[in-house]
């Protein structure tokens, strides 16, 4: 047996192995693909072929920016809304004191994921809809005397979104202020500091890390979406992931999406290193 | 047994009638020389009447073998890789041109197809196939406008109600289809390769498409259904679809005066093919009056074939929904796709892609 082998076996790292072999195979080597065809030019319908172009990545800076600042601003807001929603809601659950009444809050939480995505994203179109739910509504109150244009608006992708990603805000949040000792804020209280600098001063920080596991969690799926906009967005509310989707279908252009998506992978790579300093400075402070 | 008999004079009854008919047709005979013989037919699932196959095998004594696929790209796939042994395949227009240039397919012989007479003029010689060397049209259909009819009491005749429209109209995702529309309004050909022709007609797109709320993928009727739009631009049979599930009047199609696309399915002898004298013989067979119409009473596509509308054995009901059938003078107007090559579609992408960007500004 070769020493390595035999090092290899003492220490335990031949237990990785699995692992290492799956992300080699499912996940370096699509990765080096897609960054391979982003730098490729575009064949008949749409392969990958040589030679080599920077057209793409020019295009996407060029033509697709203003998406691209679209699907990074709607994820940011539906980040921000998320947290102001997901924050109390996530304390609310974590301060009961009967546990079956946490144990419940928690499983109504998680309770939509018993419906697939699609279908509860396919509702949203129903209840938004010109003589959908909502609407119908307003307009038998008498509140409204036309249709409000809700479906295929960014404020629709915006609900869809947040309603989509909410639960992933709320879980790691819970699961922070869950272990949060509470009498840090009598002491806080004890040593004159009001609600609200209490608040900032000692809850925040030390919930940080749920905070900021959440703020990822939604924002890297959000920038990315590709049904919500679809089924929601029309053409005002258009991302960047149905114009990547679009390119490697019927006669697109699968260098054009691989470059596409090679830049969305550094924006959420940006996002994650944000998430980890921000994680590392919390930890040191 | 019984069944049979109770049956016996209702048959009766209607003997006269089918007679009647008879009378103008002589049925399709098969010529002599293939009793015995294979022949192997590969076509979309739900696309033949339940006797076409059958009755053929009686005409000629032969034995048919018939397999299913589900899109033209599953078929060429099989094609590609070496004929398994298909005499029939039913592509597409766009596809017959592929298999055409990658010598997929064997020129007809007309000599052998005497019925081709039986086809409606305007849908031979589409771009796909000039000279209808390879292929000859099986079923097709139409791109057009479904509309609510509570908006538009009098009908939709024109493109321009379409763009000019105040509420909201939903556009079909098919980026060939939409451009040709515009190069119809600025008299280019619809299958234009030339770069600034294909911006011009973003460009008229983009002027008007301002009542545009969503350019929908294959759901189109289905917000129309649902009053989110007023107007969607759409397949015909899509639209058919709704009118059924409804059966009320509340939706219309129209192919609007200017023209539209026309998709065509067609009988085309791929290469390799084990028997293709007796595939030669089948096309002529669907090709006669008589079974050209019992497919479409079955199927409900619109018959590329003349004698089948003008002998009446078409049903009425069918005949005269112009969602199937439109009247003579509009299909004129239609153009039908062409693969434009590498160079063109990669300029179609890029217009296509502009446009759904600047769609939403």
């Amino acid at each position: 047996m070769p020493r390595w082998l035999s090092r290899a076996r003492k220490n335990g790292s031949l237990l990785a192995l699995p692992t290492v072999l799956w992300l080699v195979i499912f996940f370096v080597t699509p990765l080096v693909i897609v960054l391979a065809f982003s730098f490729m030019s575009r064949g008949r319908g749409g392969v990958a072929i040589m030679p080599f172009t920077l057209n793409h990545y020019e295009r996407t800076f060029d033509i697709f920016f203003i998406i691209l600042q679209r699907s990074i601003g709607l994820a940011a807001l539906t980040t921000v809304i998320c947290l102001i929603a997901g924050y109390p809601l996530a304390f609310f659950i974590s301060t009961r004191r009967r546990r079956l009444v946490q144990q419940i809050t928690l499983f109504l939480v998680i309770l939509p994921f018993w419906t697939n995505f699609l279908i509860r994203t396919y509702a949203w179109r129903i209840l938004l809809g010109e003589e959908g739910t909502i609407n119908s509504a307003l307009l038998n109150l008498g509140l409204i005397s036309e249709p409000l244009p809700l479906l295929n608006t960014q404020l629709a992708v915006l609900i869809g979104l947040v309603y989509g990603f909410l639960p992933f805000m709320v879980l790691p949040i819970f699961a922070s202020v869950e272990r949060f000792n509470f009498r840090y804020v009598d002491a806080a209280h004890d040593l004159g500091a009001n609600d609200i600098r209490t608040f900032l001063r000692i809850v925040l920080p030390l919930t940080m890390p749920g905070v900021l596991a959440g703020c990822a969690l939604v924002f890297i799926p959000s920038v990315g979406a590709f049904v919500t906009p679809d089924l929601l967005g029309g053409t005002k509310g258009l991302m960047i992931g149905n114009l990547i989707n679009n390119q490697f279908g019927g006669s697109g252009n699968m260098p054009l999406g691989s470059a596409l998506s090679v830049v969305m992978m550094a924006v959420v790579m940006l996002s994650l290193l944000v998430y980890v300093f921000a994680n590392r400075r919390d930890r040191g402070a | 047994m019984k069944k049979i008999l109770l049956l016996l004079p209702v048959l009766l009854l209607l003997a006269p009638l089918s007679l009647a008919q008879d009378m103008e047709h002589e049925p399709w005979t098969c010529p002599e020389g293939y009793e015995g013989q294979t022949l192997s037919i590969f076509n979309w699932s739900t696309y033949i009447a339940e006797d076409t196959v059958p009755n053929f095998e009686e005409a000629c004594g032969v034995t048919v073998n018939y397999d299913i696929y589900e899109s033209n790209e599953a078929m060429l796939a099989r094609i590609r890789q070496g004929n398994p042994g298909y005499d029939i395949v039913v592509p597409s227009g766009g596809t017959v041109q592929r298999m055409a240039e990658e010598m997929l397919l064997i020129p007809l012989d007309m000599a052998m197809i005497p019925n081709v007479a039986n086809l409606i003029p305007d849908l031979l010689g589409a771009a796909y196939d000039p000279e209808n060397t390879y292929s000859l049209p099986y079923q097709w259909g139409t791109v057009g406008v479904g509309y609510s009819t509570e908006v538009f009491p009098d009908g939709i005749t024109s493109w321009n109600q379409v763009w000019e429209h105040d509420g909201p109209v939903a556009w079909l995702d098919d980026r060939q289809t939409m451009l040709g529309i515009a190069h119809l309004f600025l008299d280019n050909d619809p299958n234009t390769t030339d770069p600034d022709e294909i911006n011009a007609a973003r460009d008229y797109l983009l002027e008007k498409g301002g009542n545009v709320v969503t350019v929908a993928a294959d759901d189109g009727q289905v917000l129309l259904e649902r009053g989110d739009v007023d107007i969607a631009i759409e397949y015909n049979g899509d639209i058919l679809q709704i009118s059924w599930d409804c059966e009320c009047d509340d939706y219309a199609y129209a192919i609007p005066e200017e023209g539209s696309n026309v998709w065509i399915d067609n009988l085309s002898i791929p290469v390799d093919a084990p028997n293709p004298e007796l595939a030669m013989v089948f096309i002529d067979y669907i090709l006669d009056a008589k079974v050209g119409a019992d497919l479409t009473n079955y199927i409900w596509y619109a018959s590329p074939n003349q004698a089948s509308i003008e002998s009446g054995f078409i049903d009425e009901e069918i005949l005269n929904d112009p969602a199937i059938f439109p009247p003579p003078e509009q299909v004129a107007n239609l153009f039908a796709i062409i693969d434009v090559g590498a160079e063109a579609e990669e300029l179609i992408n890029n217009a296509w892609d502009e446009l759904l960007i600047f769609l939403g500004q």
